[in-house]
Order: structure tokens, then C-alpha cells, then sequence
């Protein structure tokens, strides 16, 4: 069994370096689709974000503590949901979105929010308070001393869309169960990886997890040095 | 187009919260500006610049004098606005938000390319490859993509029943009967056969080998009890699992007994990860020969198929287009033109020739020229005993413009 396991990584190697077609465009689709995905759940969490982190309001630690709740959804919880209100039969059936690309990133953009914006929540309010307060008392707008506020924690927030789009690359239940692992339009590397494995083909498997855990490890690293630089 | 609507959704999301967070801040402004607190920290200020003013009654006041106020304005844009004014922080938010569209449109587009036809399929017939072949010709000729969505036969059916998919490809005649009796699917065609076979490990404990299909259960039933032999079950009300049952059923077993005892395993997955599992656990099971052989000659598992041979054993797999009339989405025209290619004489012959090359026999063998011809009437009597309702493939009442489909009969 452990020379199965050899031969299935120098397989897996020999499949990466030829560049096979097959998991090129699967790597291709993950990064497309989890990148859409990331984008979508910036735009709304970064803004969202400023406004729990700076802004006091009634009902702020409700809120907070409803997105620290979140952050555990399980992904094949949400899959089930999203399943059923996308499914012909459900109530945005209309939307024709189950088994699409698109249906995928939105579900995946649904399901990075809380961690996007719990995350970005956290990196605003560690910023030290006095240069919020610094920025209006030398006569900064609301608006320009968030936005100072949000320049202080830029390592934070992008830390945030890190692990944001580490876990919608990694996840498997909203991938599986929106977008059924259709070949050549809905299959990414991690419904990939359990097909591959489940009927057999090691190698690929292999393989595909390999890109993966890549994948997941350059981002990373890149963010840090990015992050670390100021 | 209402498929591109989540997008004007997530535009609009976008649009609130954005311009809740620019016009908010003129309210606050103002309020804060009137506030004791801004006041006292202005005051601290110009105490420590020493630029306290004194008002027209000649008393000095805790107000800033309007002069500074400016000056100090200019302060806060040189030291905190260099790095990321407003201006460059509304624009990074913006074009976060512009290429998450860029992308949304751009996966939306690859989603509604030209018309497709969404297959929900029996894991059996997916994991060997042939669905892959047979896809990709049927997609060749006749510019339409079909989409496999590979699950077990009680799951295929129920996504058609939610009108998830176009056409079921599935084996369970009793499982198909009750889809057909409730209206979800129209003009069933029995595609191809093939037979399961019990699997186990090479030295038999239960000693089945050869032996008829219902002795070989009642063989590995006392083997079970006596500690020598497990049996894994797919429990995943798939085909194969059906079939399962209705052999304990045939053996005068009761499976919801054996189920709780501990020689009977339940996976609860596909055929290729049950397979492994009873491999790894060296135990019997029940899988259709297609899988089997995949696995056997690609050396995953190092089980025997044992017992091959009986009538009971039968696997007759048919393909089922939703109802149009009870799943007015679903894409029917595609769907009958799929189950069209898969009863003609090109997509019989594929399925004939798949795997011939490399298993030296074919994994599925076609079943519309067997029905029609009466070339080998045993086994067309099995068929019909085991997968015709009321003595025909689809009675009329289950018909829904099926054309020339059933001319032959």
C-alpha cells in the first residue's frame, strides 16, 4: 500500500510538471471561482466591517457577536440551505443559479462573510482608538477618520481576505452540493479531489491536493510578506 | 434574463452600504461638532498651543478660534491622509467591487452558453466513464452540453423530483415505477444490462464460492453471526442497494434485523468507495460488474467477484425524461433528443464498445436490440419479469410526445 501511495505522488508530480490539461483547468476554475467569491464578500464585509469597528449604534454587540457566531457555518449546512432555495422547486429557483459557476461563488461569498467580516471588525477595533479620535479632533470627517482608521489596519484586513479565500478555496459542501461536480463547468479542486479518490484515480487526487494545499500556502505566505512590510 | 438579477442584488448591497457609509458621517459630523467632548479636546489643544481666544466680552472661551480650526484641518489630511486619502480609499472599495463583478459576469456567462441538458445519474454508470464518453459525443453531434450530476439512484430520482435535472439514468425498476406513478418523469427506455456480483475476499470464509446468489446470502448471513465474515452494504438507497435488499428480501432475510447487527457495515457512499471500504475490511458485498472491474484490473482492490451467475442478479439500467408538464423548466426537447442518441444505433454501440479495450469485455451490454430482436429469449424473459411494468418498458399513460420511440415494439 505505501508503494501505492509512492507511485500515486510521483503520478501526481509528473500530472503537475506536464501541465494535464484536465488539472490545469480544474486549478483554473477553483482560483476563478473562490477569487469571485473573495471579491464579492470584501465588497460588502470591508464596508460593513468600518462601520461595526468604528461606528457605535445600538444593538453593536448583537451584531458582533451574530457574525463571531457564524464564522463556524458549517459549509454543508449552508450547502443544504442554499440547495434548497436554488433548486427549480425553492423560492429563488428563478434564478436558474443551481449547478452554475456563478451559483458556487455567491454561495461561497454567503458563506466567507462572517469570517471577512468578524476579521476585519477585529483588525479595526485593535487599532489604537486614539487615532480615530486623533483624526476628528484635528478636524478629520467621520468618513476620513474611518478611513484613517482603515489605512492603520490594512494588515489586518488583508489577513481577513486571506483566510477568506482560503476557506472558500478549501471548502466542499457549497462547491458539491450548488454546483454538482459537473466536468469542464463546475468541478473544482476539492469536489475533484473526492471524486478522484472515491473512483480511484489516486494520482489525480494526488495531485489536485498538492495544487491545492499550494495554492492555500502561496497566498499566505504572499499576504504576510505584503502584510508585514509596513 | 432573470439569471443575471443577483447581480443588480449584490449591486445594490453594494450601493447601501456604501453610501450609507459616506452620507452617515455629514449627520455625525455635525452632531459631534456640537458635542462637550470634541469641545473639550479642542480646548486642550489650544490650551497646549497657547492660541485660546478671548471672546467679545473679553472672556476667554473654550472655543476654538476659527483660524485654528482651519489650520488644524490641514493638519489631519497631511498626517493621516497621505497614505490613503478618501479618494484613493473609495477607489480601492470600488474596484474590489468592479472586479467582483468583472468576475460575476464573466462566470455567468460561462453558465448560460448555449442550452444543456442536466443528467442525474447512478454513480455506477458515471465511475467507469462511459457517461463521459457518451457526453462528449452526444455534446459533438448535437451542440449541446450535458451536465452529470453522479449520485445514487434514490438521490438521481429525487433531484428530478425537485426538477433539478432534465433525465434520470438510473436502476431500480421499483424505485423508477413509483417516479413514473407520480407524475415526475415520461417515456422510460431500458438503455442497457449488465449483472451485479458478489464480491469478497479471496480466501471466502463463508465458503460461497460458485454457490446460487440467495444460498451464498444465507452462507455469509451465518458466517456473520459466527464471527467470520462481514458484509458491507452501500445504505445509500441507491440501485445497488436496492437490488441488496430485495436479494435478503428473496432469502428470506429480514434486513432490518441484520442491519443492527455488527457483521453488517454500512457505508452509506458509492459503489467505488463501498468497494474499497469492504477491501480494506475484508468483507463481502454486493457491486455491479462495471465498477468491479474498473477497480479490480486498476489493482485498488484485491476482492474476487465469487458469485456471478443467476438470474437474480440481473442489472437493467433505463433512462427517464422529467415530465414537462409537472416540471415546465425542465429542458425536455434536449432530454428526448439525449434519450433519443442513447437508443440509437451509434449511442447503443458505445455503449457496447466502452471498455472492451481495456477490461477485454464490455462493462455494459446495450439492451434495445435484445429487445427487439428475440435473439436470446431467456434473458429477454428476465428483463421483462424485472423491469417491465404492465408487460411494456413505459406503459402508455407514462408517454409524453415520445415520437418514434416505441415504434418498435
Amino acid at each position: 500500500m505505501v508503494e501505492a501511495i509512492i507511485e500515486g505522488f510521483e503520478k501526481a508530480f509528473q500530472l503537475i510538471l506536464s501541465g494535464d490539461p484536465e488539472v490545469l483547468s480544474i486549478s483554473a476554475r477553483s482560483i476563478l471561482i473562490s477569487g469571485t467569491a473573495t471579491l464579492l464578500a470584501a465588497a460588502w464585509s470591508i464596508p460593513l466591517g468600518l462601520l461595526i469597528g468604528v461606528r457605535s449604534f445600538r444593538g453593536k454587540r448583537i451584531v458582533r457577536s451574530t457574525f463571531n457566531a457564524l464564522l463556524g457555518i458549517p459549509a454543508v449546512a449552508l450547502g443544504v440551505i442554499l440547495y434548497l432555495a436554488l433548486s427549480r422547486s425553492g423560492p429563488l429557483g428563478f434564478f436558474h443559479m443551481l449547478y452554475t459557476p456563478l451559483g458556487i461563488a455567491l454561495g461561497q461569498a454567503i458563506l466567507i462573510t462572517p469570517i471577512a467580516v468578524s476579521f476585519i471588525t477585529s483588525a479595526i477595533e485593535s487599532v489604537d482608538p486614539e487615532i480615530h479620535r486623533l483624526a476628528k479632533t484635528l478636524g478629520a470627517s467621520e468618513t476620513e477618520a474611518s478611513f484613517a482608521v482603515l489605512r492603520e489596519s490594512t494588515g489586518g484586513v488583508a489577513l481577513a481576505i486571506t483566510a477568506s479565500f482560503n476557506r472558500a478555496v478549501a471548502e466542499l459542501g457549497v462547491a458539491l452540493m450548488i454546483g454538482g461536480n459537473i466536468r469542464g463547468s463546475t468541478r473544482v479542486l476539492t469536489t475533484a479531489i473526492a471524486m478522484e479518490t472515491g473512483r480511484g484515480e489516486l494520482a489525480l487526487g494526488i495531485a489536485l491536493a498538492i495544487i491545492l494545499l499550494f495554492l492555500v500556502a502561496v497566498i499566505s505566505v504572499l499576504m504576510n510578506v505584503l502584510g508585514g512590510r509596513r | 434574463m432573470p439569471s443575471i438579477t443577483p447581480v443588480y442584488v449584490s449591486l445594490g448591497i453594494w450601493y447601501i452600504s456604501i453610501s450609507h457609509l459616506l452620507l452617515a458621517p455629514l449627520r455625525l459630523e455635525k452632531r459631534l461638532k456640537e458635542s462637550l467632548d470634541l469641545k473639550l479636546v479642542c480646548s486642550s489643544i489650544c490650551f497646549r498651543d497657547k492660541q485660546l481666544y478671548t471672546d467679545s466680552n473679553g472672556q476667554e472661551s473654550a472655543e476654538m478660534h476659527p483660524e485654528t480650526y482651519r489650520a488644524s484641518h490641514e493638519v489631519v489630511h497631511r498626517r493621516f491622509m497621505q497614505g490613503l486619502t478618501l479618494v484613493q480609499g473609495v477607489l480601492v472599495l470600488v474596484l474590489i467591487a468592479v472586479a467582483a463583478m468583472v468576475g460575476v459576469i464573466y462566470l455567468q456567462s460561462l453558465s448560460s452558453s448555449a442550452s444543456r441538458v442536466v443528467v442525474s445519474t447512478t454513480t455506477s454508470l458515471y465511475d467507469t466513464g462511459l457517461l463521459e464518453v457518451v457526453g462528449a459525443k452526444f455534446g459533438q453531434e448535437q451542440k449541446i452540453g450535458v451536465s452529470f450530476i453522479s449520485a445514487g439512484t434514490g438521490l438521481a430520482i429525487q433531484y428530478a423530483q425537485r426538477g433539478d435535472s432534465d433525465v434520470i439514468l438510473v436502476h431500480s425498476p421499483s424505485q423508477e415505477l413509483t417516479f413514473l406513478q407520480g407524475g415526475d418523469g415520461v417515456n422510460r427506455k431500458i438503455i442497457a444490462y449488465n449483472f451485479f456480483m458478489i464480491v469478497g475476499p479471496s480466501d471466502d470464509p463463508a465458503r460461497v464460492r460458485g454457490l446460487s446468489p440467495l444460498e451464498t446470502l444465507k452462507k455469509i448471513k451465518q458466517a456473520g453471526e459466527a464471527g467470520v465474515a462481514l458484509w458491507a452494504s452501500r445504505g445509500d438507497d441507491s440501485g445497488t442497494h436496492t437490488k441488496e435488499k430485495s436479494l435478503w428480501k428473496a432469502a428470506a432475510i429480514d434486513v432490518a434485523k441484520i442491519r443492527e447487527e455488527s457483521w453488517y457495515v454500512e457505508a452509506g457512499a458509492g459503489m467505488g468507495k463501498t468497494l474499497q471500504l469492504a477491501n480494506e475490511k475484508q468483507a463481502y458485498t454486493l457491486s455491479d460488474a462495471g465498477t468491479y472491474l474498473k477497480y479490480a484490473r486498476d489493482g485498488l482492490i484485491s476482492l474476487e467477484a465469487l458469485v456471478t451467475q443467476g438470474r437474480e442478479l440481473l442489472n437493467v439500467y433505463s433512462v427517464i425524461a422529467a415530465n414537462p408538464s409537472k416540471h415546465p423548466d425542465a429542458n425536455f426537447e434536449d432530454a428526448m433528443r439525449f434519450i433519443e442518441f442513447l437508443v440509437s444505433q451509434e449511442g447503443q454501440d458505445l455503449i457496447e464498445s466502452y471498455g472492451q479495450e481495456d477490461y477485454g469485455q464490455p462493462l455494459f451490454y446495450p439492451a434495445v436490440r435484445l429487445l427487439q430482436d428475440n435473439t436470446n429469449p431467456e434473458l429477454l424473459s428476465w428483463i421483462r419479469s424485472y423491469a417491465y411494468f404492465d408487460g411494456s418498458e413505459c406503459p402508455p399513460q407514462y408517454r409524453h410526445q415520445e415520437g418514434a420511440l416505441y415504434e418498435e415494439e
